[in-house]
């Protein structure tokens, strides 16, 4: 029993906790209106992204929150823009704008050779790292975005359902749109150092499918969501220590393989289900 | 049990267009549309496909700027139900029948959760639109014309003066149809001003009180039976159509050119009449 709680005796290891739960459910609330919306990939382009903004914020000796989470909301902006332009699909945009910023930030790096902040973190997460200002962000992130999308509920919900309708009757979409590019933005940016840039996608993605799969409620759907991000958080930081790898694959993993019991336990029902939501992945 | 919240008094003028042209980029949709929708009007707009009728839908929800022209509510801003073409709708979006209806209820509650008096009021449209007991079913579950009810129920919960519907018989069965025809009277009849777009000609359009020929621009407006005549449709479609006449209803026959080559069946030509 001792040794099960061992872990826990470690400051560093519980704020890591800390950071791991409420950042698995952030990804879960948020995770749900990305994949309903059929920008999946957001997630993954977007982390890439906002790493670029990082690093010319970096070197513009501006501060890492507001530097790339500004640069974030940029980018989630141009993408929503060019995506309702209709020239190009949402996941073209996607690749187009946030690769297109990800390489300026890998050039920039190339230039300089070597940086004295470890851009490691920031690419493959370090829980362990995380300061109490992190934890603070966080946060404040969470609780911010849990307040947005529990004011504007209904219409957030029209608007990814059935935009055109929520335009006609009075919702100003646009407004909501931007309204989520800035909350997804900060998203990223608080859970950046904890998951890396490229495990956020997972997490942004994996829960709310999981949730698809068990229900056909709107409602019921984001709670479920929000949960298994948090258990796969939980659970995921837990294994790490006594498995001994890092901690953002291993909550990504836990929750992968929720998925996969998922699907194994609901077959059929599931699956259906899943097709559905396939047109939004 | 009246339908609609506050029945519409007659004779006030809901929506006017006035001189209206609109474009999707530099291509005109609409072309010096005017035309006044009344407290009461049972109006449906008939075209072919790409004549602006989705379009002219969208310029009274304002989702689409007039160029030149203006869509005035002369009576100030109108409460507006909007029930989009059935195939556009994501069936497969999360979503049960209670869900859907609430997420139209945008104006007095900021709280996810529904209050005891939105759950009554959703209960209600559902009962008079013969929904009762499917509240809690996702919404693919439900047979076509429950489909198509359930969005009319959403639009209802806006309280609107005006319902528009899109093709509300696009791609349903004639049973569905009917019961959608049937649906659209009542509420009429209750005093809701409504305004439907429809392809059907026999199926809808035939039925209703007044019908405008759109080919982005107006070509008629009358009865059934003053603008569903073979020189209106043509100005309307651009192919002769023939009109024929059972208990007094116009029905259109198409009379699309067949190919010499074509024999029919039975293994005898006839020749078609020019």
């Amino acid at each position: 029993m001792n040794t099960l709680l061992e872990p826990f005796e470690f400051d560093f290891f519980v704020n890591g906790m800390l950071v791991s739960v409420i950042a698995g459910a952030l990804c879960g609330l948020i995770g749900v209106y990305v994949v309903l919306r059929g920008m999946s990939y957001i997630g993954h382009g977007m982390s890439h992204a906002i790493f670029g903004w990082a690093i010319v914020s970096f070197i513009t000796k501006v501060n890492f929150y507001l530097g790339a989470g500004f640069g974030g909301f940029v980018s989630a902006l141009m993408i929503n823009r060019v995506a309702r332009r209709r020239i190009i699909g949402a996941d073209a945009a996607i690749g187009v704008i946030t690769i297109g910023t990800f390489a300026v930030g890998v050039a920039l790096i190339s230039r300089e050779g070597k940086f004295n902040r470890d851009f490691n973190a920031a690419l493959f997460g370090n829980v362990l790292g995380v300061t109490f200002t992190d934890l603070l962000i966080l946060g404040g992130v969470a609780l911010a975005a849990g307040a947005i999308i529990f004011s504007m509920y209904r219409k957030l919900l029209f608007a990814t359902f059935d935009p055109e309708v929520a335009e006609a009757s009075g919702v100003n979409t646009g407004r909501i749109d931007a309204l989520f590019a800035l909350v997804l933005a900060a998203a990223i940016v608080a859970t950046m150092n904890i998951l890396g840039v490229t495990l956020i996608a997972a997490a942004l993605v994996v829960p709310p499918v999981i949730a698809r799969m068990l229900t056909d409620s709107f409602s019921r759907m984001l709670w479920i969501s929000v949960l298994v991000g948090a258990v796969s958080g939980f659970v995921g930081m837990y294994l790490s220590w006594f498995l001994d790898i890092a901690s953002g694959p291993s909550i990504v993993l836990v929750s992968t393989s929720l998925f996969a019991l998922t699907y194994l336990m609901y077959g059929a029902r599931g699956a259906r289900r899943l097709r559905g939501a396939e047109a939004h992945i | 049990m009246s339908r609609v919240a506050d029945a519409n008094p007659p004779g006030d003028v809901l929506v006017r267009f006035e001189r209206v042209t609109c474009a999707y980029r530099s291509e005109p949709v609409l072309v010096n549309i005017d035309l006044a929708v009344p407290a009461g009007a049972f109006l449906g707009v008939v075209g072919p496909s790409g004549s602006g009728k989705t379009s002219l839908l969208r310029a009274i929800t304002g989702a689409l700027k007039p160029v030149t022209g203006r869509v005035r509510f002369p009576g100030g801003p109108i409460a507006i139900g909007y029930v989009p073409q059935v195939e556009t709708v994501n069936w497969y979006f999360p979503v049960t029948v209670r869900e859907a209806l609430l997420m139209a209820r945008l104006d007095e509650r900021r709280l996810p959760w529904a209050s005891r008096e939105e759950k009554r009021e959703a209960d209600r449209v559902l009962e008079t639109l013969g929904l009762e007991g499917l509240a809690g079913r996702h919404i693919r579950e439900l047979s076509g014309g429950q489909q198509q009810r359930v969005f009319i129920a959403r639009a209802l919960m806006r309280r609107p003066r005006l319902l528009l519907l899109d093709e509300p018989t696009s791609g349903v069965d004639v049973r569905t149809r009917h019961d959608v025809v049937h649906l659209l009277h009542e509420l009429h009849h209750d005093g809701l001003a409504i305004l439907v777009t429809t392809h059907d000609l026999n199926g809808l359009a035939a039925h209703l009180p007044e019908l405008v020929c759109l080919n982005k621009e107006i070509i008629a407006v009358g009865s059934p039976a003053q603008v569903i005549t073979p020189d209106v449709l043509e100005r309307t479609y651009g192919a002769p159509m023939e009109v024929l006449s059972h208990g007094g209803m116009p029905i259109v026959v198409e009379t699309a050119p067949v190919p010499a080559d074509v024999v029919p069946l039975g293994g005898e030509h006839h020749e078609h009449p020019a």
